[in-house]
């Protein structure tokens, strides 16, 4: 209803800048959001105009993700109202009817892609998920991949591409339904200059095709901003200012962003501000280097991620690394550290070659790794301690030297809180401190300061300044920033694995005579062969003619987005093939073992008799025992002390006493009394034990009583006879095979599909459920699918197995079997979806799913106990479970001669439990963060 | 080796896992309702067995044989007529079917020996045979005490007199209770450490501890004290509170030995659920692993059947596994009232196994590092 004025709003705003002021693409009114106690939006009132390129700008942290998720609609709202595209993103109505028309792509280097899946595989999907057919997906995939410059890689797994190209795909992705809005959040941290450069201008091209498009971007880079068309600069949560970046500029009245949003930060943040110098470095040096490396390559199988690397860094010196994500910075210093050992070459800290075993050298080196590694369940004094302690330094004076790191870092006021509850920036001088804890010699720095805000950032040079300067420390740092790259005494520049340039900032500025050294980088890597891609031959050509067809999406259900995911996940278990391998042969192995294991035919049990008779008699009697097949006869047992010692320690099951006098007794008729006595520690083998023995005796009764008196004595008896039916030869076999294929079809097909789901939670691939018009059962039921299909394959063979291998006759209706066996998967799944709504890490799913299939499969489904005879919680629980019902008919058919007919009161269970089970998994599940 | 790097290693996990409230839920629930609701659901050996009996001779005796059918061991027989009998047991509705002839009561009285049917549903092997006898020792004492009226016994005067030592009503729930607690920790031990470890690898946290001057040993060690500590807890918890105080299991022997026996357990467990974790290059497929481990673990330890019926193959096989002897370690302890002197031999198997385990997995996990 809302969309058709929109629509037109957008067709008349026309290019940016144009003088009809549109409606804004989305109005916020006193947006509020919190995680847990952090605060991440605080009462945010924006008007973003349509059809500009919008920036937001400002550190990580300050609530850029948060707005950005809020507008795509991919997380729930708390409190204040948002509207985007002319209607209320609360309702749900709204959402499913503007989700075509928004592309958000979310934080994170291909955070949204799905690594096992190529390049062309990758954007397909999203193409079937907006419902495009096929024609139409192909051509829109040929034109983006040429336009982003893709299209040589199309066959390539996404987890192998560079950061720069994943996020040319994740823009691909975001494109293929050509929306009115297009959201990035931080497109380029962790890219290197050159692929930055080639992704903006490719957002340009794609801008200049499509003129009504509105752009919303994130962005820690100051200097990417400067070009787009309208600024919200945040802090905090909430918005310092907006406008067009010239606007701020001029407003602050100051020449660079970065020092604007500085001066827009509120008074008591900037205080004490003052612009950062760090003092030339001694020149007497040159005669020790703390690092030396000499050739250094490595290699894994045939992809070579460093090759031929040398350099050599002075004590003292601030040696940069810069390059983009995966070019090889981060194994460089792994074998520096000694982590790797390199395939090639020589690394040598302080003179001594590096042994990953020397703990000596790991004293001498502070670390401190890209992502914020310390632990966030310890408050700061804790982990500042921890680490002390791990160091090795002598107890007594760790508080002095923590009191010492909280001071010069400026730590005194947040001792006792949780990393977590502070900003970023501290937690990053928290990251220093503990590197520098223990004094090394040598601070090894992995991209300390991407997302801290330009305040923090230099208040955290002016320490590497201090420690390079008047401790002499030697800092070895990689970053993205080329303003601090320029801080540097040296710089090496890192492009495949390959050195291209070290010198100082100034020198490589020269030598390429660019004006700045960003401009110089982007020089060498183009003289270097470019990011690999091919450059894009074509500008992108969007079709706008035939752009809406897809309005009339399938609001509620769609086949065809279902089928999107039902195909993404089995070619994503086709990637993974031991997954299906252990799912299928695991299962096999499985029944195998339980089958041959679980004999509940019990023989070879143990006993001993302490014979007080000694008489033929008396012999006479224990030898019906130790004759059967059930006992095996143990040494005679001496006394009562014998006795007791050898049941207490299990060696004896059985034990029979045959008091004095015996053989005398049962001569003259008189009432003799034979004792005996069971192990009862394992209740159910004492119950056949007595079974057993009371046979035995009462055998030996009548065997006795015909030897004195004659052929009277059975007189007047009578005949049990027992039939045992359905498995005439009582093998423990027919009895379990047929109940272990329901217990193998609960757990694995349940433990795959709920890991299916929480793993995309966990690695954040959730977000494009969040965000795109799939509806829940669409997303549940395309989960299913494959491993609905898998299990039934499984079914297959373990029924094969059973029938060739364990030659358990199957005498009933197959087809039976296979029908109920089809609807039993879907319920195993479907509980495994169910599972997965509640769980979000994949450690208490997997606890979780083995809890939940494990004991009632067991115990409560009829597979040893029949459930008749359970109680309590645990029959309720057999009642309901499907595998109770699976066993009966799976049991029926394989050994009862039964059909469709006799066992249709086992299938309405099963049939019930598919809906009840999907239903409640589309209720919980969510489709929004929260 | 720095006992103290361990030892702060480990606060540091412990921590971690006080941040997971759905994990800290599920450890509670394994440890205390999941014990109770199995060790209640738990049936006697026999325990309301369904039978059906066929009077086709409707005559005192016939009736007097299905009357002593009742419960706690049999549910209240059902008579039917010789038709319904087989569509019935089809059914799964009655495990016995008793099918007395008509004139059985006149050729009784005649000495002619007359046969009575007993149908089994052999499918339901635990029921099938010890019902069978008792079905054939409540039968035979009806006939022989109606018989008796009418002629007294040529018999031979010996009585059986039977005592099932250390459980004395076989009650099936004690040992239920029981096994479930060696589950809970088998399956808890292994998942804390496996999945852990590979959580840390899949967010990149173990390589910050790589850089420091830590050693895998360390940090190994770390891992399997912590998470043993929290699941010997549980289960020293769980026995005292759940299976002796709720369930009122009688314990005889001491419940210290039976936790140090746990201990020795959960260290060789910790350790395969590193192994696991080693060999596992993802979740979904250490999951699978999980899966392929536990059952046999659970169900060829000699906790669920016993273990001299299993075919001699497996026997040996399950000997390396920790969970034989430590079941064997717990019924001797618990129920038997047994002392070191007699469980010695599982303590020393149990050290073997997990010091074979360590070893293997520390160099598996050494490689891992890599």
């Amino acid at each position: 209803m809302a969309r058709q004025p929109d629509r037109d709003a957008g067709a008349v705003s026309g290019p940016p800048g144009g003088e009809v002021e549109p409606s804004p693409i989305a109005r916020l009114r006193e947006v509020g959001l919190s995680y847990g106690k952090a605060r991440a939006l605080d009462a945010v009132t924006l008007d973003i105009p349509r059809g500009r390129m919008v920036g937001l700008i400002g550190p990580d942290g300050v609530g850029k993700s948060s707005l950005l998720s809020l507008v795509a609609g991919a997380h729930a709202i708390q409190s204040g109202q948002v509207e985007v595209l002319g209607g209320d993103m609360a309702s749900a109505a709204h959402r499913a009817a503007t989700c075509p028309r928004i592309a958000y792509m979310p934080q994170g280097l291909g955070k949204n892609l799905y690594p096992t899946l190529s390049v062309f595989e990758n954007v397909d999907f999203f193409g079937r998920l907006f419902g495009q057919g096929r024609a139409e997906r192909e051509r829109r995939i040929a034109e983006l991949l040429r336009s982003t410059g893709l299209a040589a890689f199309a066959d390539r797994p996404a987890g192998k591409l560079s950061g720069g190209m994943k996020q040319k795909l994740g823009l691909c992705c975001a494109l293929i339904h050509d929306p009115d809005l297009l959201i990035l959040d931080e497109p380029t941290t962790g890219v290197d200059p050159l692929s930055r450069r080639q992704f903006w201008e490719l957002i340009d091209r794609i801008r200049g095709g499509r003129d009504g498009m509105s752009v919303i971007v994130a962005t820690a880079y100051m200097e990417e901003a400067a070009r787009f068309d309208w600024l919200v600069a945040m802090d905090s949560g909430r918005v310092l200012a907006t406008g067009a970046p010239a606007e701020l500029l001029a407003r602050t009245g100051t020449a660079t962003l970065d020092a604007a949003f500085i001066a827009l930060l509120p008074e008591e943040r900037r205080r004490g501000h003052e612009p950062l110098v760090i003092p030339p470095r001694p020149v007497a040096d040159g005669e020790d280097a703390a690092i030396e490396a000499e050739h250094l390559s490595m290699r894994f199988g045939d992809f070579t991620a460093v090759d031929d690397v040398s350099f050599r860094i002075g004590r003292g010196e601030i040696f940069g690394f810069l390059g983009s994500n995966g070019c090889g910075k981060t194994t460089t210093m792994k074998m520096l550290t000694g982590l790797l050992a390199a395939s090639e070459g020589k690394a040598r800290l302080f003179g001594r070659e590096v042994d990953a075993t020397d703990m000596e050298v790991r004293r001498r080196v502070g670390y401190m790794s890209q992502a914020f590694s310390l632990y966030s369940e310890l408050t700061v004094r804790q982990n500042l301690d921890l680490h002390a302690r791990l160091f090795g330094m002598p107890a007594a004076g760790i508080p002095a030297r923590i009191g010492e790191m909280a001071a010069r870092f400026d730590l005194g006021g947040v001792m006792d809180s949780l990393p977590e509850a502070l900003p970023l920036g501290i937690r990053q001088r928290l990251s220093l401190a503990v590197a520098m804890i223990h004094s090394p010699e040598l601070l090894i720095l992995d991209e300390p300061t991407s997302g801290v805000d330009p305040m923090a950032r230099d208040a955290f040079w002016r320490i590497l300044s201090d420690l390079s300067r008047k401790d002499s420390v030697t800092i070895f740092v990689s970053t993205h920033f080329m303003n601090e790259a320029e801080l540097c005494d040296r710089i090496s520049l890192m492009h495949a694995g390959k050195v291209l340039v070290s010198d100082t900032p100034a020198a490589i500025v020269r030598s390429r005579s660019a004006p700045t050294l960003e401009e110089a980088f982007i020089a060498y890597l183009e003289a270097a062969g470019g990011s690999q891609e091919e450059a894009p031959t074509a500008p992108p050509v969007q079709a706008a003619a035939e752009a809406k067809q897809n309005a009339g999406l399938a609001r509620f259900f769609s086949p065809r987005r279902m089928f999107a995911y039902a195909r993404r996940e089995a070619l994503e278990l086709q990637r993974d093939p031991i997954r299906a391998a252990l799912a299928l042969l695991g299962s096999v192995l499985l029944m195998f073992v339980v089958g041959y294991g679980i004999n509940l035919d019990v023989e070879n049990l143990s006993f001993a008799v302490l014979d007080r008779d000694d008489t033929t008699v008396s012999r006479d009697y224990a030898l019906q025992i130790s004759g059967s097949r059930y006992f095996t006869e143990k040494a005679p047992i001496a006394d009562y002390a014998d006795l007791d010692r050898r049941m207490r320690n299990g060696e004896l099951s059985l034990a029979i006493e045959i008091p004095p006098g015996f053989g005398r007794d049962v001569a003259r008729g008189r009432n003799v009394e034979i004792g005996a006595w069971i192990d009862g520690a394992m209740p159910s083998r004492a119950e056949t034990v007595r079974g057993y023995v009371q046979g035995m005796h009462a055998a030996w009764l009548t065997q006795k009583a015909r030897e004195l008196y004659g052929e009277a004595a059975t007189l007047g008896a009578f005949q049990l006879q027992v039939r045992y039916r359905y498995n005439p030869d009582i093998q423990s076999l027919v009895a379990m095979v047929p109940a272990v294929i329901p217990l193998l079809l609960m757990m694995i097909p349940a433990m795959l599909a709920v890991l299916s789901v929480v793993r995309e939670k966990e690695l954040g691939s959730i977000v494009n459920f969040y965000a795109t018009p799939v509806t829940r059962l669409e997303f549940l039921l395309g989960k299913q699918l494959p491993y609905v299909l898998l299990a039934m394959l499984n079914f297959l063979m373990l029924t094969a197995f059973a029938v060739l291998v364990f030659r358990v006759p199957m005498t009933g209706s197959f087809l039976a079997l296979s029908a109920a066996a089809l609807l039993y998967v879907i319920s195993s799944t479907g509980m495994g979806l169910l599972i997965s709504t509640f769980m979000n890490s994949q450690i208490a799913a997997i606890f979780g799913t083995a809890l939940i299939t494990l004991i009632p499969a067991v115990q409560y489904s009829g597979m040893i106990d029949p459930v008749s005879s359970l109680e309590g919680a645990g029959a309720v629980i057999g009642r309901i479970y499907p595998a109770t019902y699976f066993v009966t008919i799976s049991r029926g058919t394989f050994s009862k001669a039964l059909g469709f007919t006799e066992l249709a009161g086992d299938f309405v269970p099963l049939l019930l439990a598919i809906p009840v089970l999907l239903g409640l998994a589309a209720v919980l599940l969510r489709k929004q963060a929260h | 080796m720095r006992p103290a790097n361990v030892l702060q290693l480990g606060v540091k996990e412990l921590r971690g896992l006080a941040r997971d409230p759905m994990l800290l839920i599920l450890i509670a629930y394994a440890f205390t309702l999941s014990i109770y609701t199995a060790s209640r659901a738990m049936p006697e050996t026999l325990s309301r067995a369904a039978i059906a009996i066929v009077d086709e001779d409707r005559s005192p005796v016939s009736g007097r044989i299905a009357l002593a059918f009742y419960p706690p061991y049999f549910a209240i027989p059902r008579l039917i007529s010789a038709q319904e009998m087989d569509s019935r047991m089809d059914a799964g509705l009655d495990t016995f079917a008793l099918d007395i002839p008509p004139n059985f009561q006149r050729d009784l009285l005649a000495g002619r020996s007359p046969a009575i049917q007993l149908n089994v549903d052999a499918t339901r092997m635990t029921q099938a045979f010890t019902g069978a006898g008792y079905v054939q020792s409540i039968v035979t004492s009806e006939v022989a005490e109606f018989l008796s009226r009418y002629r007294s016994g040529a018999a031979v005067p010996v009585e059986l007199t039977l005592r099932a030592r250390f459980n004395p009503e076989l009650n099936k729930s004690w040992f239920g209770a029981i096994n479930n607690v060696i589950s809970s920790i088998t399956m808890l031990s292994i998942v804390l450490t496996g999945a852990a470890l590979i959580r840390e690898r899949e967010h990149g946290t173990i390589d910050h501890l790589l850089v420091m001057p830590v050693t895998p040993v360390e940090i190994m060690l770390s891992k399997i004290w912590s998470m043993a500590l929290v699941v010997l807890l549980a289960s020293a918890f769980s026995i005292l509170v759940v299976v002796k105080g709720v369930l009122a299991v009688p314990i005889e022997g001491s419940v210290g030995l039976f936790l140090f026996g746990a201990a020795l357990q959960l260290f060789a467990t910790t350790c395969m659920g590193i192994f696991l974790a080693t060999i596992a290059g993802s979740m979904p497929q250490f999951g699978l692993l999980l899966m392929l481990v536990l059952l046999p673990l659970q169900v060829l330890s000699g906790g669920v059947t016993p273990r001299e019926s299993m075919p001699e193959v497996i026997q040996t096989i399950m000997l390396a596994a920790p969970n034989t002897h430590f079941v064997i370690l717990a019924q001797a302890v618990l129920f038997r009232g047994a002392g070191l002197s007699v469980v010695w031999p599982q303590l020393v198997a149990l050290v073997g196994i997990g010091a074979a385990l360590f070893l293997f997995s520390l160099r598996r996990f050494r490689r891992f590092l890599r």
